[in-house]
């Protein structure tokens, strides 16, 4: 492959820590809300309550990390100037800015014990908004050049509300009495095995693009939570599997799943992200698919030349090379590279 | 909003004679701070790629061939997309399309959210350090409404934007796109007759993955080679297609949850 003297083509993020932080946050906030409402509508009040405070905090500090990591940070409330369907932040900033009033309220509600109607209203609105709020942000890293993020547009969403789930059940499994746990204890297993299929997807399927999350730094922090999930998942089942007897050793090994799965929620966000940074600083995940890419709509149009009578217009030479090229040129490149073996 | 031609940069990297003075000028015009002395130790460019602070980039490329050796030389510039990723992205409607076609930043509104910076499929705009704020060519956009004319070069109005009058083998051309586009054709014509095989367009068709650009180039090498995409593609044009998956995804939480709920006993 060919390079200028082996450098990089496109920028690698500017976006620090604070980032990955909030995609941690963010999720976590939003699987709390649905828990918290879950718990609400069939009378599980240790549950609502740890729920509707894990939201709220969560988002606090989402909503914190998202503002120090801005350029300009007293210029925040320019995201707020347009509603830009086009942008994934803008969106998302909406969806945000609806959001932590009502998990606001409803943890008011609670702490209070002020106008529980009220409390339940905004508990169910945060929860309605909560699934938007958990993938949006998979569509705001893949909505970039980004090699590995947009590639991985199809998984990342899975990946991110699967973790959102697991990270939110693992706090309801820390907080709440096991008398109450069994929606958490199993909301975990079902966010945890969406969360390790998705991730799954990510390091085989993706072909040359999917080998930053297979190796490096971003590899080890998504091997890492793969390893805390599946403990996750097994201490959550056998935390309820426990009765009456051993009811204290229960208690001890939900929590430690609960904290099991928080840990992973938090690797896998900042695994994807190191993947996506990696994927900017070598010219080869830029370079590769697209030449295979050209090669590709190449060797289609001197097909379809063969074939068919020379294309009238441009317009359905366009049409020819649309949404399945890229699918061609993906299949491509995880064929034909060298160094994209599969993992030992 | 479209009072005036689309115009456009065509940089026929044939005749650069590496000098810089394009860079030099940008500078200079734009008042852009220095990045400080940095030596790159691998040719005879030591600024390396557009960012803030550098809006026209030399590229220097050295090629050995059957012991010939060969200097390809690119003035490189932000490409003013059709399909603009950093436009689409934007969340504080900071960056916008002018009169001119071109994609501009508005200092005042960007909050450094740096959305625009990965988005970019060419890698030309970034943050500037200690500032927070995104930065990248304008096209000298004060420089072309100066006159109020349209901004066609020569006739009495508005400025050729700094670096385009700086360079003294115009190398880097100014003026309607499609103007431009025909010149080009007529060059790369001309080169073929030459027998310069190599010599190719990048970056005028209309048809390919960002609509075109308002500033495209004559190389003489792959992309690549220049540290340019073989064949860079607008991110938005998938955004369909991703919050679909974001909706099933968003649905299939929901189901779990509600599935958490109802399906136990305890």
């Amino acid at each position: 492959m060919k390079s200028y003297y082996g450098r990089q083509i496109v920028k690698t993020p500017v976006w620090r820590p604070d980032i990955p932080a909030y995609l941690f946050c963010g999720g976590l906030a939003a699987g709390s809300a649905l828990l918290a409402a879950g718990a609400d509508l069939t009378r599980r009040p240790a549950l609502r309550r740890s729920g509707r405070l894990t939201a709220l905090g969560a988002v606090a500090a989402g909503a914190a990390f998202l503002i120090h990591d801005l350029g300009r940070p007293a210029r925040f409330h320019h995201m707020l100037r347009v509603v830009k369907p086009t942008s994934p932040m803008s969106i998302g900033t909406w969806t945000l800015t609806a959001f932590g009033p009502a998990a606001g309220l409803a943890a008011a509600a609670e702490l209070t014990g002020v106008a529980p109607a009220a409390g339940r209203a905004a508990g169910l609105a945060a929860a309605g908004l909560a699934p938007a709020l958990a993938t949006y942000t998979a569509v705001l890293l893949a909505d970039t050049a980004v090699p590995s993020w947009h590639e991985a547009y199809p998984q990342l969403p899975f990946a991110f509300a699967g973790s959102a789930l697991a990270s939110a059940a693992g706090a309801g499994l820390l907080a709440a009495p096991t008398a109450e746990a069994g929606p958490a204890r199993r909301l975990a297993v079902a966010g945890a095995a969406m969360e390790l299929a998705a991730s799954h997807r990510l390091a085989s399927t993706l072909g040359l693009t999917g080998e930053p999350y297979r190796s490096g730094r971003a590899g080890a922090l998504l091997r890492a939570s793969q390893a805390l999930t599946a403990a996750g998942i097994a201490g959550a089942v056998l935390g309820g599997a426990r009765r009456d007897s051993r009811r204290r050793r229960a208690r001890l090994v939900s929590a430690l799943s609960g904290a099991a799965l928080l840990a992973a929620g938090a690797l896998t966000r900042f695994g994807i992200f190191a993947a996506g940074v990696a994927s900017t600083k070598d010219p080869r995940y830029t370079v590769v698919p697209q030449r295979a890419r050209l090669e590709q709509s190449a060797a289609d149009a001197a097909g379809a030349a063969g074939g068919r009578p020379p294309a009238g217009s441009a317009d359905d030479e366009r049409g020819a090379v649309g949404p399945g090229r890229d699918q061609l040129a993906d299949d491509r490149v995880a064929r034909d590279l060298p160094g994209d073996e599969e993992p030992a | 909003m479209s009072v005036a031609e689309r115009m456009g940069f065509f940089t026929d990297t044939s005749i650069c004679i590496g000098c810089k003075a394009c860079e030099v000028a940008c500078k200079e015009w734009n008042a852009i701070p220095t990045d400080g002395l940095d030596l790159l130790g691998m040719s005879f460019d030591n600024t390396g790629q557009l960012d803030a602070n550098t809006w026209r980039h030399v590229a220097f490329v050295e090629q050995t061939h059957d012991g010939d050796l060969r200097w390809l030389m690119s003035s490189d510039v932000c490409k003013h997309c059709t399909h603009a990723a950093c436009l689409d992205v934007c969340p504080t409607g900071s960056l916008f399309r002018t009169e001119f076609g071109t994609v501009v930043v508005q200092e005042d509104i960007c909050n450094g959210c740096g959305y625009c910076v990965p988005a970019c499929p060419y890698g030309v705009i970034d943050q500037r350090q200690g500032d927070g704020r995104a930065w990248k060519c304008t096209m000298c956009y004060d420089r072309i409404r100066a006159g109020g004319d349209g901004g066609r070069a020569g006739s009495g109005g508005g400025l050729m934007p700094a670096c385009a009058t700086a360079c003294p083998t115009e190398s880097i051309q100014y003026g309607p796109l499609d103007e431009l586009r025909d010149r080009a054709a007529r060059r790369l014509e001309q080169l073929h007759g030459e027998g310069v095989a190599q010599a190719r367009l990048y970056g005028h068709d209309p048809a390919d993955g960002v609509g075109g650009d308002g500033a495209f180039f004559l190389l003489l090498d792959d992309p690549e080679v220049y540290g340019l995409p073989p064949d860079p593609v607008v991110t938005t044009r998938d955004l369909p297609a991703m919050w679909r998956r974001a909706g099933l995804a968003a649905l299939a939480m929901a189901a779990a949850v509600v599935a958490s709920f109802v399906g136990g006993s305890s």
